[in-house]
């Protein structure tokens, strides 16, 4: 299968390793990945912000450059989210009904990994392994707005080597919220504490999700208490074989010191 | 008698009733967050009620059935609101009621006054009421020398406390039992002086204070959970029977009712009904359910008074997706699983309608520059959107008011210049290079201006990696 990567603009700056791992897994299950490289942002900033003009050509901009491509495969519960429920608002807010429809098209060819690996590609053992303690984090993106499930949760249990345990109130957001986490700082931190609390009562050495962005949060929060608590993406563990070692390419989207 | 209402959609005037917090919700919100108590009670509270909620909807096979119903119930009386409330007025009326039409709090609360003031009586009972928190009734009728006594127990507490409400269904949710015996102590009439902190102790307390007030009081006041406009009844749903003594007992009852609560047809209360106690208190159905119609004669009232309020409901009306706040039955569900909530409590968005429902109902009654942070005390991470029993979307209605609010100006040059650059790949890329080479930020990002150092009050900020995605792709 041809897949067209939706990198993502905060995979791509800061978190390249998500991506760069879910090329990785891709191509290991025999698929064919693309790049388009007109890709920028999806406008989710933009959008929950207030600011859904400025996003219009983003949104114009997503919808053109992955028109082309039958299957858009995206390491992010919240991107996907934007792209399915967002977009065609955005161009109906506009008066472009035109563009709402091409994004409805491209929206329904638009995959969240864990809903391509399961759903489309009928797959819940990728050949992975990653021989550590990990607890997943259900981002609320991924939760709530795509029902993805326990989709992560299959994929997770399948990795040779890895304990997976379950994390309390897991199904509670991190605080993250996007620019809710400066907007209201005091507030999405008090959240973030209390996500810590429960991701440390596990013991696990990694927290794991499908957001990068949630991912960021959590992982500043683990790396400001100097926890040794990493986090990383699904992608990077469902990517990871004997052949990386136990630490080799893994742990790349934490948030270091 | 005027009808002003059904023309130009005004919101909700200045200086008069609780729709407007002092501050915006950041502010507001640290001190709830710094209160151990507070976050102790709400923490339980909320994980109890969750969980109770949960319990009694998973028994429902038709739960989403029910919903789906509710919502479209909603949406039908929204879409001919004029002719229902006509049709409800005629009701009343036939049955022996007097219905008035209040555009707004100030007029709501000179119509009340007068109407008790009419009576002789310098007190009133309450039955829990958010439209009249939402006005300010209370105070109007203080200030014409009329008491008015709160008989919902926790409502009771709050005023004695000259509190205010922090919860839609349990407004002292703030407090503990050690601070409501200190109130009972300090503002009830004739209360024991040797009363403990035992609950059933408080409960009995309160009960005589209030039993000697039902007897003497002639003038009630209530809100209304529905008004069937087929019939003309209204219906009250509580959990302590004081509701129903205030509806029984004395010769003159007035009630005040936001004009999105009437229901087409008598049929329709079966889906609320269901839905209403088991979102709200978590029961399979509430202790009691009052319904009247007009005046019985020899039987409850003998003079009935419906007061229909706007107050800006027909400006939130007037917008095809904000409309869908006026769904709202006041159950209080989102409160219950809003994480945000949970932590900084309701006194922080300022308004009546505190949660998620006030973040998306109070800047729309008020206009959306009066409780411009409101939209933003949200992480839209859904949770009240799949918790609401009649499915209003809060999380679209929040972005959607976050398109109407003002923004800070170096906000929308930022936001403008990140739309920018992000339309245009080489120089997207260029910026990402040049984030990475100034290191601004410095170390863990302590370096960061305001507002985005509000991210390192307790968050490191991630290093930037070395190359990009788009750059490692480009060199494989």
């Amino acid at each position: 299968m041809r897949i067209a990567l939706f990198v993502t603009c905060l995979a791509d700056t800061l978190f390249p390793a998500a991506a760069e791992a879910t090329v990785r897994l891709l191509e290991r299950l025999g698929h064919q990945v693309v790049f388009p490289p007109e890709q920028t942002c999806c406008g989710q900033m933009h959008v929950n912000t207030g600011y859904s003009a400025q996003a219009l050509p983003l949104v114009r901009r997503h919808v053109r450059t992955f028109e082309p491509y039958d299957v858009v495969v995206a390491p992010s519960g919240s991107c996907v989210g934007s792209v399915r429920h967002q977009h065609p608002a955005v161009a109906r807010g506009a008066g472009d009904e035109r563009l709402a429809e091409r994004a409805e098209a491209v929206a329904g060819r638009t995959y969240e990994l864990s809903e391509f690996l399961v759903d489309v590609l009928g797959v819940t053992d990728v050949g992975a392994y990653y021989p550590h303690r990990v607890t997943y984090h259900p981002t609320c993106h991924s939760l709530r707005m795509l029902r993805v499930a326990d989709r992560p949760l299959r994929l997770l249990r399948e990795v040779r080597g890895l304990d997976l345990v379950e994390l309390p109130q897991a199904e509670q957001c991190c605080g993250f919220g996007g620019t809710f986490a400066v907007k209201n700082a005091d507030t999405s931190t008090a959240m973030l504490a209390d996500k810590l609390r429960h991701v440390l009562s596990t013991g696990a050495d990694v927290c794991t999700a499908g957001d990068a962005s949630c991912l960021m949060h959590i992982g500043g929060g683990l790396s400001r208490l100097r926890t040794g608590v990493r986090t990383v993406h699904l992608a990077e563990i469902l990517a990871a074989t004997e052949r990386d070692g136990t630490t080799g390419r893994t742990g790349r989207t934490a948030v270091r010191a | 008698m005027s009808r002003t209402f059904l023309g130009m959609p005004a919101t909700a005037p200045r200086g008069v009733g609780h729709l407007r917090g002092e501050e915006p919700f950041p502010a507001a919100a640290r001190r709830g967050l710094a209160d151990p108590q507070l976050r102790r009670n709400l923490g339980h509270a909320t994980t109890t009620i969750r969980a109770k909620s949960g319990a009694v909807i998973g028994e429902l096979p038709d739960w989403q059935a029910l919903r789906a119903a509710g919502s479209a119930i909603k949406a039908d009386v929204l879409a001919r609101l004029p002719e229902l409330l006509e049709q409800l007025e005629a009701a009343v009326t036939a049955a022996g009621g007097t219905v008035h039409w209040a555009a707004d709090a100030v007029e709501a609360n000179r119509i009340v006054t007068d109407l008790v003031a009419a009576t002789g009586s310098d007190r009133v009972i309450k039955v829990k009421s958010m439209a009249t928190q939402e006005i300010g009734l209370n105070e109007a009728l203080e200030a014409a020398g009329i008491a008015a006594v709160e008989t919902d127990l926790a409502e009771l507490i709050v005023q004695l406390g000259e509190d205010r409400p922090s919860h839609i269904l349990v407004p002292a949710i703030h407090r503990n039992r050690a601070e409501i015996r200190e109130i009972f102590l300090r503002a009830m009439p004739g209360v024991d002086p040797s009363l403990t902190d035992d609950p059933p102790a408080l409960a009995a307390a309160a009960r005589r204070f209030l039993r000697e007030t039902f007897l003497a009081t002639r003038v009630a006041v209530s809100g209304v959970n529905f008004a069937v406009a087929e019939t003309g009844t209204l219906a009250v749903v509580e959990s302590e029977g004081n509701g129903r003594m205030c509806l029984t007992l004395p010769e003159t009852l007035i009630t005040v009712m936001g004009v999105e609560k009437v229901v087409p047809t008598w049929r329709d209360l079966e889906v609320f009904l269901q839905l209403l106690p088991r979102a709200s208190t978590g029961e399979r159905m509430n202790p009691y359910t009052s319904m009247w119609t007009g005046v019985t004669p020899g039987d409850g009232p003998q003079a009935f008074h419906l007061v229909l309020l706007d107050n800006g409901r027909s400006a939130v009306l007037a917008d095809e997706v904000g409309r869908q706040a006026l769904h709202c039955i006041r159950c209080s569900a989102c409160l219950n699983v809003c994480p945000v909530y949970e932590r900084t409590g309701g006194h922080a968005y300022g308004s009546v309608y505190p949660g998620p429902i006030g973040a998306v109902l109070s800047p729309q009654l008020t206009g959306v520059e009066d409780n411009a942070s409101l939209p933003y005390a949200s992480t839209l991470c859904g949770a009240c959107y799949d918790a609401c029993p009649v499915k209003i979307n809060i999380p679209e209605l929040l972005v959607h008011l976050r398109d109407q609010v003002p923004h800070p100006r170096s906000e929308a040059a930022a936001m403008a210049a990140a739309a920018y650059v992000m339309d245009r790949p080489a120089l997207y890329a260029a910026a990402q290079r040049a984030a990475r080479l100034s290191r601004l930020a410095g170390r863990r990002g302590r370096g960061l201006p305001p507002p985005l150092s509000g991210w390192t009050i307790g968050r490191d900020l991630p290093q930037p990696p070395p190359r990009t995605f788009r750059e490692w792709w480009a060199q494989r």
